[in-house]
């Protein structure tokens, strides 16, 4: 076994076009887990916490667009500038396991792993981010939903690796909703993003399906029967969160089963819809 | 760039270079300080992140080291229980979890110490909510939490009266 320490995003690619099978370790969160407790043995490790350039974030103000390195820490974007111009992902961020766990956890490790109840990322299907992938033929950038493809399963080729997400900066709310056994130190039972703009919400919900799951149904119906400048009535309420429920494909696990799921996914995505308008 | 294989790497601990010989290189920084370089105070119980009795501090950053593959950390700066008291003798953390009966089983204090230090040096005058958040991670199934909570708030306020001391 070997772990690399690169110090570039070059060499990175040089490193895994010598060695695709080579495993990547982000802040560790999963990776370790798995060594600790289930006997993984990676052959060899190519360790990304010394990038500086997969650390930083910039905002291009012409396009109106917020670009993240995939090993920012959730810690970072919990307060400050990146919580102030993304909410829900700062939201989303809080609710990732404790302190320790924020300060070592990255969005390129939620997506390197992708789970369902990664906890990023229901904010990056709700806001429809860009993913962008280096490998050795150069960079390609993949929409989120054609990048989370199955439990666990992403389209990163052999040899490619997650630098950055890109997401727009919208005018508008944005919020981040979660439900697990207790506040601190949980896996997401059922989690919500939605994200309301002057003409049309977003859904995206997480834990309830293979995938992320945009609730597009439930997107269509409220942006044709409801005026997004009014707050929505009862009425209007109960058929958006039958709407979203109706888009969930759960299942029952150790965590949780799925009839509680689908019913809370409803209950997120319709407090979420009246906490926009407060 | 620096890679190794099963050659010898090198940790900064609590100041000290320490070599890390003849290990498995995907060892994490919790075995390989507790059965490699001596230094036991950071504690193993679920190895999985989430009880935060092996929490150090890496740059600065409160992380547990559990989850911390060693061989990763060469060039960091690594502080654990051992080295945050001066010359050997207890912190004013450590000294406050005693007076408030903040210790009972005493598995899970390494961990809050280390914890409290981090908080302590980042927001000297945390609420109570504050607090709460910042050792959320760290689980303890004696105290109940309470007198830690009591203890955190002497260091705080003793911190601060001693620094209003030297202002004047």
């Amino acid at each position: 076994m070997s772990v690399a320490i690169p110090t570039s995003v070059g060499e990175v690619v040089d490193l895994l076009s010598r060695n695709p099978q080579a495993t990547l370790l982000a802040g560790g969160t999963d990776l370790m887990v798995e060594v600790n407790l289930h006997g993984r043995r990676p052959a060899d490790v190519v360790a990304l916490n010394r990038v500086s350039e997969l650390r930083s974030w910039s905002v291009d103000s012409s396009r109106r667009t917020i670009t993240i390195g995939s090993g920012v820490p959730y810690a970072e974007m919990e307060t400050g500038e990146l919580a102030r111009l993304l909410p829900a992902l700062a939201e989303a961020a809080r609710t990732v396991g404790s302190p320790q766990i924020r300060a070592a956890g990255t969005l390129g490790g939620n997506l390197g792993t992708c789970s369902p109840a990664g906890d990023g990322l229901p904010v990056l299907a709700a806001l429809d981010a860009v993913i962008d992938v280096v490998g050795p033929n150069g960079a390609r950038q993949i929409r989120f939903a054609d990048f989370m493809v199955g439990v666990k399963r992403n389209a990163l080729q052999p040899s490619e690796f997650v630098r950055s997400v890109t997401l727009p900066l919208v005018e508008g709310w944005q919020g981040y909703a979660k439900v697990g056994t207790r506040n601190a130190m949980v896996i997401a039972t059922a989690s919500v993003c939605l994200v309301r703009t002057n003409d049309r919400v977003a859904v995206a919900l997480g834990a309830v399906g293979p995938t992320i799951i945009r609730a597009t149904d439930a997107e269509t119906w409220l942006a044709a029967n409801h005026t997004m400048s009014s707050r929505p009535n009862t009425d209007t309420l109960a058929e958006f969160a039958r709407l979203v429920r109706d888009a969930s494909r759960p299942i029952d696990d150790h965590r949780s089963t799925a009839a509680y799921r689908r019913h809370a996914v409803g209950v997120l995505a319709q407090r979420l819809l009246t906490r926009s308008y407060s | 760039m620096t890679a190794i294989g099963s050659e010898m790497y090198t940790l900064s601990v609590n100041g000290r270079e320490h070599h890390v010989r003849d290990s498995w290189i995907g060892e994490s920084l919790l075995f390989v300080l507790r059965e490699r370089l001596g230094l036991p105070g950071a504690k193993g119980a679920c190895e999985q992140g989430e009880c935060g009795s092996c929490t150090v501090i890496i740059d600065d950053k409160a992380v547990c080291s559990c989850l911390v593959m060693a061989a990763s950390a060469q060039g960091a700066s690594i502080r654990t229980v051992e080295g945050l008291g001066p010359d050997g003798r207890l912190s004013d953390v450590q000294q406050s979890f005693l007076d408030a009966g903040g210790v009972q089983c005493g598995f899970c204090t390494p961990g809050f110490i280390v914890a409290v230090h981090h908080l302590l040096d980042s927001n000297p005058d945390p609420s109570d909510l504050e607090i709460k958040e910042a050792l959320s991670g760290n689980i303890c199934r004696c105290t109940g939490y309470g007198r830690i909570l009591d203890a955190v708030k002497q260091v705080s306020v003793s911190r601060r009266s001693t620094a209003k001391d030297g202002a004047r």
